[in-house]
């Protein structure tokens, strides 16, 4: 911790960054995104496991690039997060400074996003046991009660779209559902409309979601939608080979190969 | 109105409920779900949960619906058939258990849908609610009621107040006509007032801001750095939004199929970008910051001067749930 914080001021006194993105104290036993701009107030900065806010969210965000060359606190969801974004340009080497912090809360410093790469390389993305049983649980079941699972779940969603808004890959400046000339989604939350939503966005994310659960975790409703973006992760995994965040820009929606599979198309 | 005490026992409560289902009336109260307490519709007085703070989500939606069909229209060659949205099958609802913060944000809601015009839809919906509350005897660090003229046992809003007391038995207080009538209907269950005080039955809800202090120092805080400073970890979600028990913006939407289609009143949020956006694509609220100015201003500046009730109950919902941790207690006693 001692090391996280000495180097962020040090970026700071030397002015290589302009803001410090972090973890501060937030409200009651809760942990929160600061944004640091003087070196004094570094030591604002704390990790613990209540860090679990993917930071990623704020590099695209316009009035957090107002601020200037950023610094980022970004243990191991983070740093996939900055991986993807890079491969989908919207990063760039000299655009931000990576402050990487291992399983084992040390900092680790990277010259380079490929050398993120190299180091994520060994870390590969790991479905949890518990979700994967609630996956197959919820595969097992016959299409009209696995039908009847989501629309009761996604029935209590009322589109705030905080989901949307805390994933690091959803930074599209406008989003589909909100076109309506024509309207390809629903607008309403109503269950179709809900459903319409959660699906696309599952989808919008095949082979490019990190599985950091920052959608499930920002819904106020605790609808389990990580659940479809890991089972989406475990799917293009059995058909398109391992996925894991590179810098090789070869999605696997935005790449073809001869010998993809294509018995999913009837 | 004089408000008319009374005393019902732990047992009695269950009958009361039984009755009122009985009378055909539909009750939505607090339930557990796993990680989740929600308002939702119930139907048997078991499924009632009675550890918790506040639910999740407000139960505004069963006045103001999160989709509401205001017409649907049918086109033909000759002409546009209209038809608006019937407000004869809407039911009687009973909202159980609704804490004293959740009845008092009726009072600036039901205000903000009679402003110009009284809206339709709206208080049809609202003349068949019975306000059913329950004291609070717990709060967390998030209440904040008794700063914005509430309090963990205040009848504003309410039809009929529960305070549980020592013995495990309730304090009734038949605050409203329409209170009144449902203990009148159920007089069996209904008991000479206890002799035993409310006030050491309720939460004790630290008082934080003075909000006529509040709204004075606003009128002149349009421009300053707390916007932005305390926004800028803001995501531009609606959480905040739509968890609010007095939130109320709306978008008019139109689903069409062919020539068929509905015109829809959805939720919105002063948090979203596309909020203000004008279609020439300027944005008068161009950054969170300003837009997160808007949600304060709007609550302890603008329906204050407009309506003398402010706009925030201090339920603390919003800060509960915001994924960022933007906590409007925070902000309004830091300025």
């Amino acid at each position: 911790m001692n090391e996280l914080i000495k180097k962020a001021k040090g970026l700071l006194e030397s002015n290589a960054v302009q803001v410090v993105i972090g973890y501060g104290k937030g409200s009651v036993d809760r942990t929160r995104a600061i944004f640091l701009t003087k070196p004094e107030e570094c030591e604002q900065l704390i990790f613990d496991s209540r860090c679990v806010q993917n930071l990623a969210v704020y590099l695209t965000k316009t009035e957090i690039k107002k601020m200037g060359k950023p610094a980022i606190v970004a243990p191991i969801p983070v740093l996939r997060s900055i991986l993807q974004l890079a491969a989908e340009n919207q990063l760039k080497d000299d655009s931000l400074v990576v402050l990487g912090v291992s399983p084992e809360s040390e900092l680790v410093e990277f010259e380079t996003l490929a050398s993120i790469e190299t180091y994520l390389s060994t870390k590969e993305i790991a479905i949890d046991e518990k979700y994967r049983k609630a996956i197959d649980e919820i595969k097992a079941k016959p299409v009209a009660e696995r039908f009847e699972y989501w629309v009761k779940e996604l029935e209590l969603c009322f589109k705030c779209y905080a989901c949307r808004a805390a994933c690091p890959l959803c930074y599209c400046t406008r989003c589909t559902v909100e076109n309506n000339q024509p309207q390809w989604i629903s607008v309403g939350s109503h269950p179709l409309g809900n459903l319409e939503w959660h699906v696309m966005r599952a989808m919008h994310l095949a082979g490019r979601c990190t599985d950091c659960e920052a959608c499930y975790t920002a819904c106020p409703m605790s609808i389990p939608i990580h659940l479809l973006t890991k089972s989406m992760l475990q799917d293009v995994n059995e058909n398109f080979g391992n996925y894991g965040p590179s810098l090789r820009k070869d999605n696997t929606l935005s790449s073809f190969k001869p010998d993809d599979k294509e018995s999913f198309i009837r | 109105m004089q408000t008319e005490n009374y005393l019902i026992r732990k047992a009695s409560l269950e009958k009361l409920f039984n009755n009122l289902i009985g009378n055909g009336k539909t009750i939505y109260a607090s339930k557990t779900n796993g990680e989740r307490t929600l308002f939702e519709k119930i139907q048997t007085f078991g499924e009632i949960a009675e550890d918790y703070f506040v639910t999740t989500n407000s139960v505004k939606s069963v006045v103001f619906p999160r989709v509401e069909k205001v017409f649907s229209y049918n086109k033909t060659k000759e002409s546009t058939e209209i038809t608006d949205t019937s407000t004869q099958t809407f039911p009687e609802v009973v909202l159980w258990g609704t804490r004293p913060c959740d009845a008092a944000a009726f009072i600036p809601l039901t205000d903000t849908f009679n402003g110009d015009y009284p809206d339709t839809l709206y208080n049809k919906r609202w003349e068949k609610v019975y306000l059913l509350s329950f004291s609070c005897s717990k709060c967390d660090d998030y209440c904040f009621c008794t700063s914005v003229n509430g309090g963990p046992g205040n009848t504003a809003g309410s039809d009929i107040l529960f305070t549980k007391l020592s013995t495990g038995d309730y304090l009734t207080e038949a605050i409203t006509k329409k209170g009144k009538k449902l203990v009148a209907e159920n007089q069996s269950l209904f008991e000479a007032a206890p002799s035993e005080a409310k006030e050491p039955n309720l939460a004790k809800v630290t008082t934080y801001f003075n909000p006529d202090e509040i709204q004075a120092k606003l009128q002149n805080l349009f421009e300053n750095p707390v916007w932005d400073e305390k926004s800028r970890a803001c995501l531009g979600c609606g959480s905040c939004a739509f968890v609010c028990p007095v939130c109320s913006c709306f978008d008019l939407q139109d689903e069409k199929h062919g020539s068929k289609g509905s015109r829809l009143r959805c939720w919105d949020s002063c948090g979203f970008g596309l909020f203000t956006l004008h279609t020439s694509g300027h944005n008068p609220r161009e950054t969170q910051g300003a837009r997160w100015r808007q949600r304060v201003l709007h609550k302890f500046l603008y329906m204050p001067n407009k309506s003398k009730v402010a706009g925030c109950v201090g339920c603390g919902r919003c800060s509960r749930s915001c994924p960022a941790d933007i906590n409007i207690l925070e902000t309004v006693c830091s300025i």
